[in-house]
């Protein structure tokens, strides 16, 4: 490797190649899936790199335009970011691979796509890498009007009512989370993240909880967890296949993150009561979404209510982890691995299923596992890793979250982990059972190309892939954490 | 009270009437004036209490950080406007609807 | 608009206007009033905590105004906003270009616009664009200039560029022929890339970083990406305004 390409070298590939690429795109429309096709791989191997040079080396910084805060804006790539970064690669690169084949008959959303796409993936990375509140924000609306226009390619009436249903959420998150930052800048001084952590526990009373609870309830809009879910299943239910697997996958994780970011690197990790609140709406999502997934009759809308319970247990382990401690982080954080590669699996076989039969209502996808034996394979692996069976990565992040529950003596949130897992089954079998059906009339099909069925197995492969990874992944993850800070506000919290 | 807080308490209110007339009104045209209203409700809380500067009577002493950061925000609820009346356009065009529906009961 | 308010409509929702009145008002709600008391309260209580949090912040805070005052030697301007937009948190405002051409991304892949040779303008508003347009061009070349000392700056002069072009199209001038296909395009994208690019190149310089300007050449720089800035912004916020792709 050459010496100048260390990290601070690939930070800036991993934002600037895909935003230079998407305006190439927009340039030259008829060259967009060449050149979108390129930078997608060019964009993962950046990212890859930078991933490595993280394990490898420990976190890395890059003062934007020189300046250190709180003047200047900050770059920081500590395990955490390298993680999402690095499963963003993988979708990302993989969706780019399923789109250049699923728009090739769509000559509007061909061109319009790779800009919009590449763009949404610039945002997701340049979030990943901020360590500046105010800069979050801006990467958190460039996320959002992406994902909005991306809904909207679709073209239809419910894309569109989608897709503005999601602008007015996406946009009041936003705003709320930027109330919060507004007052803890007039609280410390500075929007860095580094340097406001030092500052909350004297910051003036009552402005900081107020901040913080109004970036929280932003952030909770946009991660859709119940009753903020409203928004969810109709966007990504209506979206084209590739988008619905980049909004399910990635766009509603960064989110995530971004939450997990300010309550452990802000917040020190405390705020016990507002764990329990949150755990308790993730309960109500797992449950809820779980139902509402069994009840769908679209294929799609499935998928999409199966996300809103999966959310839950993003937040259903936040009680877990505030009292008990890193296990149960690291759980959470596996699982949003995990939903991200399974769920842009289901999306993309579900999209394959679509272009197969014209439709995607789930009692007529009979026969679909003799014509389409790759993607019912896809759709089965990434439904092993939802339901949360082993060796998948979706049982490693669940089976991490009981042995803290049962740590804890929490057998409520046993109950609730494991119910889901069951109700996820019902679901995820509905569809197969209906797939294995003799077909009962013959219709007219179209065929999927290959690469379709392929990316959506690849995806659905590394979910499974994923859990048998925990060696490599949970030391990365540990990269640039806190733990001595994480385990003081945890002794502290628990002894209070 | 000082100055600052008295533009920070307007804007703090401007932010919650318009949150109420987002949920509100179904009009789209309205949500979308309604989200501009709270925009302009968080930035005036930004910028007010930013003339909290010891001599913030003497010219260009107030804090310029969140000037700028308010200028990018203002900037970003233009485009969000720009690209909410696309869509809400072309909404009318497909449906005639210039509302979300009785659907979700948002 | 007010012609087709006069004749009173009803049904989807609307309420009949009570005898006299001047105009009927669409009840434009789906909440019972309940609910809305409801939420006025709740919202009520809202505002309470977040006034709580003004007043917290009551006493005076210095804020980063000595920091920034205290670098602006470095910065290459003496104006302390645009040295904040430029130079020390130069990061955001590039970002903020990407989103300005996001939107217009995501509005052309919606619809096609109107266009602006359909616009039928009276007599005035034929006439003033003649009068008007040097000038706000004038006015926006100033600002730009003067936002390195004084308040002013790429964006100031890219919504008054912005708002000729939102005047020539309402006084139906269509669009000139060279503002087609590419060169619109560049125009739309030149901000953002001329900002990246020079950015990109800052962190090749030893020991430098991205957008990091040397002392030396600050200025220039951000003159140059201001006026790049300042075109973009105008042709975004015009091509906004026709609300399509051409």
């Amino acid at each position: 490797m050459l010496p100048v390409l260390a990290a601070p070298a690939w930070m800036l590939a991993v934002v600037f190649v895909p935003l230079a690429a998407a305006l190439l795109c927009f340039l030259l429309p008829r060259r967009a899936v060449i050149l979108g096709l390129v930078a997608a791989v060019l964009t993962a191997a950046v990212t890859f790199a930078l991933t490595l040079e993280v394990a490898a080396a420990g976190t890395a910084h890059t003062l934007l335009g020189g300046w250190a805060a709180p003047l200047g804006i900050l770059w920081r790539a500590d395990g955490l970011s390298a993680a999402l970064l690095a499963m963003t690669a993988l979708v990302g690169v993989t969706v780019s691979l399923y789109a250049a084949a699923y728009f090739r008959d769509d000559a509007h959303a061909r061109v319009f796509f790779w800009p919009l796409w590449l763009l949404l993936w610039t945002a997701l990375n340049a979030l990943y890498l901020s360590a500046d509140l105010f800069n979050l924000y801006v990467t958190l609306e460039l996320l959002g009007f992406a994902a909005v226009s991306l809904t909207a390619l679709g073209g239809g009436a419910a894309a569109l009512t989608g897709a503005i249903r999601y602008l007015l959420v996406s946009v009041l998150g936003s705003l709320s989370y930027l109330l919060g930052v507004a007052l803890l800048y007039h609280s410390c001084g500075s929007v860095d993240i580094g340097l406001v952590a030092a500052c909350i526990p004297d910051a003036p009373r009552p402005a900081s909880q107020v901040a913080a609870a109004a970036m929280m309830a932003g952030l909770i809009l946009k991660t859709a967890l119940f009753p903020f879910h409203f928004w969810l299943p109709p966007a990504h239910g209506s979206a084209p296949a590739p988008v619905s697997a980049v909004l399910s996958a990635l766009v509603v994780k960064a989110s995530f993150y971004l939450l997990l970011r300010l309550w452990l690197d802000v917040l020190g990790g405390g705020g016990r009561w507002a764990a329990e609140l949150l755990g308790l709406l993730g309960v109500a999502a797992v449950l809820w979404g779980s139902v509402l997934a069994l009840r769908q009759e679209r294929l799609k809308l499935l998928i999409a209510y199966s996300t809103v319970a999966q959310i839950g247990y993003l937040f259903l382990a936040l009680p877990l982890a505030v009292a008990g401690g890193a296990a149960a982080w690291t759980g959470a954080l596996y699982l949003a691995l995990a939903h991200g590669l399974a769920k842009a699996a289901m999306f993309l076989s579900a999209g394959n299923l679509l272009r197969f039969g014209g439709h995607d209502r789930i009692a007529e996808l009979d026969s679909a596992v003799h014509r389409l034996p790759l993607t019912l394979t896809a759709f089965a692996l990434a439904g092993v890793s939802i339901m949360g069976l082993p060796p998948s990565g979706g049982f490693i992040g669940k089976w991490l979250l009981l042995k803290a529950a049962f740590a804890q003596g929490r057998f409520g949130l046993v109950v609730v982990i494991l119910l889901g897992g069951v109700l996820a089954a019902a679901y995820v079998f509905k569809v197969v059972g209906h797939a294995f059906t003799p077909a009962a009339r013959e219709r007219r099909l179209r065929t999927v190309p290959p690469g379709m069925e392929w990316s959506a197995l690849l995806l659905a492969a590394a979910a499974i892939v994923l859990g048998l990874t925990l060696p490599l992944i949970s030391p990365l993850l540990q990269v640039g954490a806190a733990p001595a800070a994480m385990a003081t506000a945890f002794a502290a919290w628990s002894a209070a | 009270m000082t100055q600052a807080v008295f533009w920070a308490l307007i804007g703090m209110a401007l932010v919650v009437l318009g949150l109420y007339a987002l949920i509100v009104h179904a009009h789209l045209l309205r949500k979308v004036l309604a989200l501009n209203i709270m925009s302009s409700g968080v930035f005036l809380v930004f910028i007010g209490l930013a003339r909290r500067t010891p001599d913030a009577d003497a010219p260009m002493a107030a804090d310029p950080v969140p000037q700028a950061m308010v200028l990018t925000g203002i900037v970003v609820a233009v485009a969000a406007t720009g690209l909410a009346l696309a869509l809400i356009v072309r909404l009318r065009a497909l449906t005639g609807r210039t509302t979300l529906g009785d659907d979700m009961g948002d | 608009m007010s012609a087709q308010r006069a004749t009173p409509r009803h049904g989807g929702g609307g309420v009949q206007a009570p005898a006299g009145a001047a105009r009927p008002v669409p009840a434009d709600t789906a909440l019972p009033r309940a609910a809305r008391v409801l939420l006025a309260l709740v919202l009520l209580a809202v505002f309470g905590g977040l006034a709580l949090a003004v007043l917290a912040l009551a006493q005076p805070a210095p804020g980063l105004a000595a920091a920034v005052a205290g670098r602006i030697d470095d910065s290459g301007v003496s104006h302390p906003v645009t040295a904040v937009l430029l130079n020390f948190r130069g990061y955001d405002t590039l970002l903020e270009l990407v989103v300005l051409v996001l939107a217009l991304v995501g509005t052309w892949s919606v619809g096609r616009a109107r266009g602006c040779a359909g616009n039928a303008p009276g007599p005035l508003l034929r006439q003033l664009p003649r009068l008007l347009a040097p000038l706000m061009v004038l006015v926006a070349g100033y600002l730009l200039w003067a936002g390195a000392h004084a308040p002013g700056g790429a964006f100031q002069a890219g919504s008054l560029l912005g708002g000729v072009g939102i005047l020539l199209c309402l006084s139906g001038q269509p669009l000139p022929g060279w503002a087609q296909a590419l060169v619109l395009r560049l125009a739309v994208v030149l901000g953002v890339a001329v900002f990246a690019a020079l950015g990109a190149a800052a962190a090749l310089l030893p020991g430098g970083a991205p957008l990091d300007w040397p002392p030396a050449q600050a200025k220039t720089l951000i003159l140059t990406i201001e006026l790049a800035a300042m075109l973009s912004i105008g042709v975004v916020l015009a091509a906004l305004f026709a609300g399509g792709r051409p």
